[in-house]
């Protein structure tokens, strides 16, 4: 797996380890962004990171706990939609609020032309880049590699480390 | 200044990273020395388009805005 080649291509190791629709984004922006400038890319996905190798990408976001996440409204004026919309941490245990917190924010991507998680990682799986599912977290959360789409491979921290060794950017999210 | 392209991409409307992903996907379709023209309106277009010609050595011939479209002038080289 060394890189021993000067010209070989500039390579980029991540590790994933965050599952909510927010945190969802920056690896598979990051990395289809990087396969569009020739890199080479691998991902190494572990703990909550996990179910984004899921057939189908359910991640949600929540602004529970997240002061810092401003809710924007996808209709009306553009005066109210430039708003942040504080939202009382109390009002977020409400059954429902996640989920519609989350269809907020992908009407809001959408309406920004911002590619949904689903489309991002099908041009990760277009160029190429590399999928690992951690072994370790399938094991405790329950996991088997059928759950997932089948262009991934299984690997451990050892995987990881030996291709972020050669890399040129490392990133853990 | 004129340039002749040999090929139009129109990434309007688009976000990043996708007027990047469809540049290197475009680009790929041309002769080496062609031309590819591109359009955008995503206003970090200009300095996504820069650093793609950096990373992946094709030409960044013109970069020109128009309002809020941007159009952006690429020569295949490699």
């Amino acid at each position: 797996m060394a890189k021993s080649d000067p010209d070989a291509p500039r390579r980029l190791a991540m590790i994933a380890s965050r599952g909510t629709l927010d945190w969802a984004y920056p690896p598979f922006l990051l990395a289809s962004g990087a396969a569009a400038m020739g890199w080479e890319v691998s991902i190494f996905f572990t703990f909550y990171g996990l179910p984004l190798l899921s057939k189908k990408i359910d991640a949600l976001v929540t602004p529970l706990g997240n002061p810092a996440m401003p809710m924007r409204m996808p209709f009306g004026p553009e005066g109210f939609q430039k708003m942040d919309i504080p939202m009382p941490q109390l009002l977020m245990v409400l059954p429902g609020f996640n989920h519609l917190a989350t269809n907020l924010m992908k009407q809001t991507f959408k309406n920004k032309g911002v590619a949904s998680v689903s489309e991002l990682r099908d041009l990760c799986v277009e160029a190429e880049v590399q999928m690992v599912a951690c072994q370790m977290t399938m094991d405790v959360f329950g996991y088997t590699k059928e759950d997932f789409i089948p262009q991934i491979s299984v690997g451990g921290a050892g995987t990881f480390l030996d291709y972020a060794a050669d890399a040129d950017v490392q990133l853990f999210i | 200044m004129e340039i002749q392209a040999d090929k139009i991409l129109d990434c309007s409307g688009m976000n990043c990273p996708m007027p990047v992903v469809k540049t290197s996907k475009a680009i790929k379709e041309l002769e080496v020395g062609q031309v590819l023209k591109v359009i955008a309106t995503d206003p970090g277009a200009p300095a996504d388009m820069q650093a793609w010609s950096r990373q992946t050595g094709n030409e960044l011939l013109l970069s020109e805005q128009d309002g809020k479209t941007y159009t952006f002038h690429f020569r295949r080289l490699k």
